[in-house]
């Protein structure tokens, strides 16, 4: 009788106050099955690492329109692996820079979305690339 | 062999959540919701040591501040120095089985704070305000060892007193001018309350309504010092009734103080029927799913589909289904 979804934290790391495009996402991962965990605004790499520890995610999605990805990301991808997590899918969402991509995938990260993703490729890339745990 | 693999798994984790590590505490509680063997087996090592948090179910409305007042109470319980850990339960889509799981978003202020454990749950189709693992999720969390452990439900309406057997104090959460008397009369989830609050204390009409609550619910229903009723015929309770505006902490210590009256008060009785009832609801869960597994055993799956077949066609009515698959089991 097992029971097994994928689990995905949807954060907004960062100062800026732009989190219309991080619950539309959450909203349509929703409507496609999955678990989300939505935290909020202006969380700090220490609140998304702990809070994708405690939820078990299989997924952490950052959305960051700040500008500020290269400082933020590689601290939760940091953190992440710290505390023995360093298996979760990270994704980024926003508008990163062609220059930044290769760091940022460096850094850990799996995928960047950019504008004009929709919701299904969102979605079915999860569905690919996530592992949900035992 | 597969069932050595899950005891072996279940045992690491187990002693390292009880430790005090956290991520083995988090795979656990994946396990219980997943209903892998693993979560069965941690369960039965778990169990035994369980039984000495506090257990408070907090529940009411949507949108009455149930997670804020939550985010509250563990500042409080921070402060005098206690663990703290949450269950918050919001509902899967009955159409996509999806999740938008939003409690977390008051609670995000004790990041770096490891006495304190945050976990979201979606409901998965269970109806009663409740996911279907939550009680086993809290016997984990118990036997790791946190002295408080506070169950938010979905918010719920009138009828979701399922909670009230999960905990061993029931909080039901109101906002001002939510209703009228008669509300408060009505059968249901004001009956399973221990605690009732009225959060939002700011807003006007808070303390009116505080005064209704207080005559309907505490005017009507017996006395202590009532004679003692058959077991056929329980005790309505006698709920405590606060007010607290949950997001500038206001009248949050009186809370926590009364729950710990509640909890140390004479109503052991009560209190004891609370659990009485949750260990009913456990073993009926765990014998319902042991049922079904053995009548989906491939050597009985094809007659069991069979038979629900013949029910979908109305060839055969449930009951006399549901006393066939009895008596084929009772007859091994």
């Amino acid at each position: 009788m097992t029971d097994r979804r994928i689990k995905v934290l949807i954060a907004k790391p960062g100062l800026d106050g732009h989190d219309r495009g991080a619950k539309v996402l959450a909203r349509g991962l929703r409507d496609e099955g999955f678990e989300v965990v939505y935290t909020g605004l202006r969380q700090t790499p220490e609140m998304i690492a702990t809070a994708a520890l405690q939820e078990d995610v299989d997924v952490v999605g950052l959305s960051i329109l700040s500008g500020a990805h290269m400082t933020l990301v590689p601290r939760v991808t940091k953190l992440l692996a710290e505390r023995g997590m360093g298996d979760v899918l990270v994704t980024v969402g926003g508008i990163i820079p062609d220059d930044d991509v290769s760091a940022l995938r460096e850094a850990g990260v799996a995928e960047i979305f950019g504008p004009g993703t929709t919701i299904a490729q969102v979605a079915d890339y999860l569905r690919a690339n996530a592992r949900p745990r035992h | 062999m597969v069932e050595a693999d899950a005891a072996t798994r279940a045992a690491q984790l187990c002693d390292a959540a009880v430790a005090g590590d956290r991520l083995s505490l988090a795979r656990l509680l994946t396990a219980v919701e997943n209903r892998t063997a693993v979560a069965e087996a941690a369960l039965r090592r778990l169990y035994p040591t369980a039984g000495r948090a506090h257990l408070v179910g907090i529940t009411g409305p949507p949108g009455s501040g149930k997670s804020t007042l939550v985010a509250a109470l563990i500042a409080d319980a921070r402060r005098a120095g206690r663990t703290v850990a949450v269950i918050a339960v919001d509902p899967s889509s009955p159409i996509t089985g999806g999740a938008l799981l939003g409690d977390r978003v008051r609670m995000q202020a004790y990041a770096a704070d490891d006495a304190v454990f945050i976990r979201s749950m979606a409901s998965r189709g269970h109806a009663g305000g409740l996911a279907p693992t939550t009680t086993t999720a809290a016997v984990v969390m118990d036997a790791a060892g946190f002295d408080l452990i506070l169950i938010e439900t979905v918010g719920t309406g009138q009828s979701e007193v399922e909670v009230a057997a999960a905990a061993d104090t029931t909080v039901v959460v109101e906002a001002p001018e939510m209703g009228d008397e008669v509300q408060a009369i009505k059968a249901g989830l004001l009956e399973v309350a221990d605690l009732v609050v009225v959060n939002k204390g700011d807003k006007p009409g808070a303390q009116r309504t505080a005064a209704q609550l207080r005559a309907m619910l505490v005017a009507t229903a017996p006395r202590d010092d009532d004679a003692p009723r058959s077991p056929s015929r329980p005790r309505p309770k006698r709920p405590e009734i606060l007010v607290t505006i949950a997001a500038t902490g206001e009248g949050v210590p009186e809370l926590l103080a009364a729950l710990d009256r509640h909890r140390a008060s004479g109503r052991v009785g009560e209190s004891s029927a609370a659990r009485l009832a949750r260990a009913e609801a456990q073993v009926w869960a765990i014998l319902g799913d042991r049922l079904r597994e053995r009548l989906h055993q491939p050597t009985r799956a094809a007659a069991t589909a069979s038979l629900l077949a013949d029910v979908a066609e109305h060839r055969m009515d449930p009951y006399a289904a549901a006393d066939r698959l009895l008596k084929a089991i009772a007859e091994g």
